[in-house]
């Protein structure tokens, strides 16, 4: 690292044509988003969530928050995604894509997401004063060593999320274990 | 035109969030389900990450990256308890898994 630049400076570099990138981010977004919750084949379903998970990447990359999108698309749509897709091809009958979409109570659950709609739109009215216009920016040069120092602490001692860390990797180890056993044929 | 303020990214993670609760409400098929649920989780990021860059430091990060390990783990067992549903019932329909119906 430049010896003549400390972690908290900001270099201002403008960025260039923001809106159109945003706009463009956010409908692959929301329209992968369409795309999953309406397709009546599984895996046309999964493709359009990795497309989703990797406009909210780019979302992320925005947001100047370069290692949460690393990990975004290194876990998420390189991870989880396979494993879906795995799981979709073992218990994917050929009928299921000729069977009804929707479940029977889907005028119930309509419903209640309109309501959510509803409460997210009155909030967002009443609280919009409560954003500040401009955004500042983060300095993305040193993202990953500060998210680094949050995690694991520094100079011996323990970050602010380090307790967190490591229930985290214990959190892993249970999910592993009951992976396998749930899935073993005779316990 | 206006520029692009936390209140965008607000909206665009209200609007994943919605869709991944009609996911989660309507759909017959566990595997779609389970898709809308990681819809839900990544509109929770970004909701996070959206609101680390307002504030100007990195806690919302560091938590959207515990969200997403919480995500695969959750992913991994929830597909885990449908493979032994699914050998057992030989069926994917949510509409089928009724035992607890009175």
């Amino acid at each position: 690292m430049n010896p003549g630049m400390n972690p908290g400076m900001v270099r201002d570099m403008a960025p260039v044509a923001t809106p159109f990138f945003f706009y463009l981010l956010a409908g692959l977004a929301v329209a992968g988003g369409v795309l999953v919750i309406t397709r009546r084949n599984a895996v046309h379903s999964a493709l359009a969530l990795i497309v989703t998970l990797l406009a909210v990447a780019g979302l992320y990359l925005m947001l100047y928050a370069p290692f949460v999108a690393g990990i975004q698309i290194i876990v998420y749509a390189g991870g989880i995604m396979v494993l879906f897709l795995f799981v979709i091809m073992l218990v994917n009958i050929e009928r299921s894509s000729k069977d009804r979409r929707f479940n029977r109570m889907w005028p119930v659950g309509l419903g209640a997401a309109c309501a959510l709609l509803a409460l997210f739109v009155s909030a967002f009215v009443k609280g919009k004063a409560l954003f500040p216009d401009r955004m500042m920016s983060l300095p993305e040069s040193s993202n990953t060593q500060q998210i680094a120092t949050m995690l694991y602490g520094e100079g011996g001692k323990m970050g602010p999320y380090t307790f967190a860390f490591e229930i985290a990797s214990l959190l892993l180890l249970v999910a592993i274990l009951g992976a396998v056993i749930m899935t073993k044929k005779k316990i | 035109m206006v520029p692009i303020t936390t209140f965008h990214y607000l909206v665009v993670a209200a609007a994943l969030f919605v869709l991944g609760v009609i996911g989660v409400l309507t759909r017959r098929n566990v595997v779609i389900v389970l898709m809308s649920i990681e819809l839900i989780l990544n509109a929770v990021n970004l909701n996070l990450v959206a609101f680390s860059r307002m504030w100007g430091n990195l806690h919302g990060q560091v938590f959207a990256i515990f969200v997403t390990v919480d995500a695969a783990a959750e992913a991994a067992v929830g597909l885990g308890i449908l493979i032994a549903f699914f050998r057992n019932r030989e069926t994917i329909n949510v509409d089928e898994i009724d035992l607890l119906k009175w």
